[in-house]
């Protein structure tokens, strides 16, 4: 047959125009990884920090603790964010330019605006219970708000993210139930699933 | 039996066309610029198809300015997605014809 390739030619450049224009494909997996790592790496300094004699399983039952204590925490998680996103900027344009994309887009602007809206509202609520010193239930807020984001956007990103997104949710939800091991829950929420991910990412669309 | 290449549309057989209508089917809407960029192709090349769309009524077309720019913005109108559905249908039809 003649025309064959042409018209299968067609479909696969329907499809092409259709995942390009609404989703951030350039998001590098390898950045997961390294966020990942980056969340580990706080969460041994906030450990060591803090808690170090207590073995980093124990169950701790005190929930108020001083304020200079929770700056402390706040400045690792910050700089911890900080140096997640700086990563995430710089592989994904790097991957964008190598597939001749731009990282500023359509459909990275939309992806933006979904994931901020989950992340932001989670921002100022988590300011205000820290404001109220209800530190307890801070690392599951974390989480839950992340992993709402992350399923707001998936539309624009890869269907892994949704799963991330919703494990980001339960494992938030578990941890509101024991308080006690926050830092524990908030490692593996922000360290070993992004690794977990950023990994599957990687092998399936970085290579 | 029915011959699906009848049910082509004559309008959509262009790559770029169809690859404008792709993106405006998943799209809300989409600006020259953007479409430009996407598709890689030059100003007057993507304004030629998109007249010929525009003439079709496949999509509707909105004006406006940011500032001083000019900003023109393209949405899909109901007879643009009818013919979009209608000429992917022509094609799978074609491609599983020929797979037998």
């Amino acid at each position: 047959m003649p025309n064959q390739s042409k018209y299968e030619a067609d479909i696969a450049s329907i499809r092409n125009m259709m995942e390009r224009t609404t989703k951030f494909i350039s998001l590098s997996g390898l950045s997961g990884v390294l966020a990942g790592l980056y969340a580990l790496m706080g969460a041994g300094v906030v450990y060591f920090m803090v808690y170090f004699p207590q073995s980093p399983l124990s169950y701790r039952i005190e929930t108020i603790q001083p304020f200079d204590t929770v700056m402390k925490f706040i400045g690792v998680a910050l700089v911890v964010l900080v140096a997640s996103i700086g990563t995430g900027l710089w592989l994904s344009s790097k991957k964008a330019q190598k597939a001749g994309l731009k990282i500023w887009s359509v459909s990275s602007k939309a992806m933006l605006i979904n994931l901020a809206v989950p992340i932001v509202s989670g921002g100022i609520f988590i300011l205000i219970l820290l404001m109220n010193g209800h530190y307890g239930v801070v690392a599951s807020a974390c989480l839950v708000f992340y992993g709402l984001g992350l399923i707001n956007a998936s539309p624009n990103l890869y269907d892994e993210i949704r799963y991330l997104g919703y494990s980001e949710i339960i494992i938030g939800l578990v941890s509101a139930a024991l308080p006690g091991y926050g830092l524990l829950f908030w490692s593996l929420g922000f360290g070993v699933l992004h690794i977990v991910y950023g990994l599957l990412m990687f092998r399936k669309y970085d290579r | 039996m029915s011959n699906p290449f009848s049910k082509l549309d004559k309008v959509l057989e262009h790559s770029v066309r169809l690859q404008v209508l792709s993106i405006l089917v998943v799209n809300e809407s989409y600006d020259f610029n953007s479409l430009k960029e996407t598709l890689e192709l030059s100003d007057g090349n993507l304004a030629t198809h998109i007249k010929v769309l525009e003439k079709e009524k496949y999509i509707l077309i909105n004006k406006s300015f940011i500032g001083k720019k000019p900003n023109t913005r393209y949405r899909l109108s109901e007879k643009g997605k009818q013919a979009f559905k209608k000429h992917i249908d022509a094609l799978e039809a074609i491609i599983k014809s020929q797979k037998q």
